[in-house]
């Protein structure tokens, strides 16, 4: 008798601990379209206004779209123990969480000329680079030669602390840094999909990573990289 | 398609990689080679040489632009269309199943029509779709300046999803530009043309094989000094060789 009532009370406390489960599933975190810190306009010549606004608006906001649908499925697939959906799922995930990783850094690595656009690193990003590079120009230079030199569709998250060390490297497609390295934090990412620049430059890719460089924000990068580096 | 991407997609783009190529090309190797051939060398079992990417790009270029016609789209006829049919089980699935390709190939690349006469092993690649059905139509996709050649398949019709194929005329709506290229651009001619030199560039090299089978067999018993005791064996044993004669 004593085994019994031991057993249901048991019983009762897993049925409630998987009624404890549900507000768990409903609470998946979604994702949404961060603001830009600028007007769509703010970043020309550099960078057209037409570009910003469906670069941001559609490309962006179409990655997260579609980021959350793909984390809806794989939550269910989890709760299901559905292993192949959930393995199905990753390119999607990566792709498109990648890109929204990857495109809410970009809006941080630009700013508009008169809000610090274009101004260069200063303080301890500055001294790095110049001890890595020898100075700012030959950053430039290398990452702009990596940059149009990517075949297809990739980003180019330039400048990262590995152990502490800055380096260049190239990503295809929507994959973020840190798939080249888990110790890889992104300080500065320059979109070279087509989508960024086309409207513009047409197939001039090296004009527009010439322009670019106007507007990055360095103050950004130095702030990571101090957090990273202290 | 607009003129404007035209202009730049074919006078630009193709452009240079032709270009390019050419400069890559001059005092190597792979001069005085034929464009499908420098393909091939330089995939290199997928480890791509430099060259690749401009001459794939080349060659995709010159299949696109061949693959569609002003006033094109409607149906296909004939054998291509009872092949689709046959492969897909209609036409309107053909279609729905390769914009879905043309719609999620992430990132740059192609999505292709292609008839595919079998082999499981292609040595230059890894076949992506490896069976045992042969002399079929497949739909593809493929990233960057990949092309079915790699694989050994015969390419019949494409779509450029790079995004300087559709960004002027429809910026981020690429199944937008799908839906119109295949309603209004498709030359189903020429992907009919392509189809009978398929099916008989596949019957050539079945034949040849069969034939390279058959000698292989009948070339056994007959090769050196020591076969000849074992061909009057043969013969003593009553067997039915032509050989003997």
């Amino acid at each position: 008798m004593a085994l019994r009532s031991s057993v249901t009370r048991r019983t009762l406390t897993l049925g409630l601990n998987s009624t404890r489960l549900l507000p768990l599933s409903r609470s998946l975190q979604t994702f949404s379209l961060p603001d830009l810190p600028y007007d769509y306009g703010a970043l020309e010549p550099a960078i057209s206004g037409e570009i910003m606004q469906l670069h941001h608006q559609k490309h962006h906001q179409t990655y997260i779209t579609n980021y959350n649908k793909a984390l809806e499925q794989l939550h269910e697939a989890i709760q299901k123990g559905d292993s192949s959906t959930v393995v199905k799922l990753q390119s999607a995930i990566k792709f498109n969480g990648g890109g929204h990783v990857n495109h809410s850094i970009f809006w941080k690595n630009l700013a508009p000329i008169r809000e610090g656009g274009g101004e260069p690193p200063k303080a301890s990003l500055g001294w790095a680079i110049d001890t890595h590079f020898g100075s700012l120009e030959s950053l430039i230079q290398k990452m702009n030669t990596e940059g149009a030199a990517l075949q297809g569709s990739g980003w180019w998250l330039g400048v990262n602390k590995e152990l502490k060390k800055l380096v260049i490297e190239t990503t295809p497609n929507q994959d973020p840094l840190v798939t080249k390295g888990p110790h890889l934090v992104p300080l500065l990412g320059i979109d070279v999909w087509e989508h960024a620049y086309y409207l513009q430059y047409k197939n001039v890719r090296p004009d527009y990573l010439k322009n670019i460089w106007k507007v990055i924000n360095w103050k950004y990068a130095s702030e990571v990289y101090e957090k990273e580096c202290a | 398609m607009s003129r404007e991407t035209l202009a730049y997609h074919w006078g630009k783009h193709h452009r240079t990689y032709v270009e390019n190529l050419n400069k890559q090309v001059v005092g190597t190797d792979l001069e005085g080679l034929s464009l499908e051939d420098i393909i091939i060398v330089t995939y290199n079992k997928g480890d791509i040489l430099p060259a690749f990417n401009n001459a794939a790009q080349a060659w995709n270029h010159d299949f696109f632009w061949e693959s569609m016609k002003p006033g094109g789209g409607g149906k296909p006829s004939g054998d291509l269309l009872d092949l689709i049919e046959r492969d897909f089980g209609s036409f309107e699935r053909f279609i729905e199943e390769f914009k879905a390709a043309a719609a999620t190939q992430f990132g740059s690349g192609w999505a292709w029509l292609a008839y595919k006469a079998n082999r499981l092993d292609v040595e230059n690649a890894v076949n992506p779709w490896p069976s045992e059905k042969d002399k079929e139509l497949v739909i593809v996709k493929s990233p960057n300046a990949v092309n079915p050649l790699v694989w050994d398949y015969f390419p019949l019709l494409t779509i450029d999803v790079w995004e300087h194929a559709y960004y002027l005329d429809f910026q981020n709506r690429r199944p937008d530009y799908i839906s119109v290229f295949m309603e209004k651009l498709v030359s189903w001619e020429t992907v009919n043309t392509r189809l009978e030199k398929a099916k008989a560039r596949a019957a050539e090299r079945e034949m040849e094989e069969e034939r390279r089978r058959k000698e292989e067999e009948e070339g056994k018993p007959t090769n050196e000094e020591e076969d000849d005791d074992d061909l009057e064996m043969y013969v003593d044993n009553d067997n039915d060789d032509s050989e003997a004669e």
